[in-house]
């Protein structure tokens, strides 16, 4: 790699800049921080049945991904090996982008989740949580007599 | 550095707001280089790999499989397509490149036509 050319780390200033920016930009931030350019990358969504979590998390083993869903929180952690030689004399390293190390995010949910039904399964390197919403706060329409 | 770094150069893409640059590692070895590119969303038959020109492109579109009412929250994922090109060198044999994609891992493996490989040249003292 060439950034030792650079008289200090320009990548991590930019990142500096960046969250500086969204914090400027986000008034009141999650307690747990902003979050965004974290591993795995997170999308969140819900419906009416069910909260839908899908984390981008390539190339791990889905065994050593931990999954913890404490009231309405839910967090991941696990490790990914580099694909990087290390002291390998006779191997260079021209671009080193992706993700190396061990990870943990934890992302709040909503109230209504119901801990004792959530599936999780692992695909193309995206994990899948679903977490069914509980019955009581699952909308129902109410007939009128 | 040797002119082999050329593979680290990206190309401009003409629609480059519309996907999303996939993180990628490149090392070189003696024998050719090695790309490994994280795709995470995409199936198999979704992934696109060509070389034309020199030009290494790797795309594809993500499936997954939503539910049809799903109302987005967070979004940190926000773009359909994943495109990435490489400049290859003219040392690199084209033709016998070989990749395996595994759990949104792509490994590509480009290996040096064998007119270039490294011959250590011997230095004669007097």
């Amino acid at each position: 790699m060439n950034r030792s050319l650079f008289p200090y780390d320009i990548f991590s200033e930019l990142d500096r800049l960046q969250r500086a920016m969204q914090q400027a930009f986000e008034l009141t931030p999650n307690i747990r921080g902003i979050g965004r350019g974290g591993f795995p990358a997170l999308n969140i969504g819900g419906t009416a049945e069910s909260v839908e979590i899908y984390a981008f998390a390539p190339g791990l083993n889905p065994d050593s991904i931990e999954i913890h869903l404490e009231r309405n929180t839910l967090s991941l952690s696990g490790e990914r090996k580099s694909d990087l030689p290390e002291g390998d004399k006779n191997s260079t390293v021209h671009i080193n982008e992706r993700f190396a190390g061990s990870f943990h995010r934890v992302v709040n949910l909503p109230e209504d989740i119901d801990p004792d039904n959530v599936s999780a399964n692992y695909r193309d390197g995206v994990l899948h949580i679903r977490i069914k919403r509980k019955q009581a706060a699952v909308p129902r329409r109410i007939a009128i007599q | 550095m040797s002119n082999t770094t050329d593979v680290t150069k990206k190309e401009q893409n003409q629609d480059n707001d519309t996907v999303m640059l996939p993180p990628v590692d490149v090392i070189e070895d003696s024998t050719g280089i090695t790309l490994y590119a994280d795709l995470p969303g995409l199936s198999k038959d979704k992934l696109i790999m060509q070389i034309e020109n020199d030009t290494l492109t790797i795309e594809g579109e993500l499936s997954l499989d939503t539910p049809a009412s799903l109302q987005a929250s967070r979004v940190e994922v926000n773009f359909p397509r994943y495109r990435r090109s490489f400049t290859l060198s003219k040392e690199l044999d084209a033709e016998h490149v070989s990749a395996e994609f595994k759990q949104g891992v792509l490994k590509v493996r480009i290996p040096k036509a064998e007119h270039a490989q490294p011959r250590k040249i011997p230095i004669n003292v007097e």
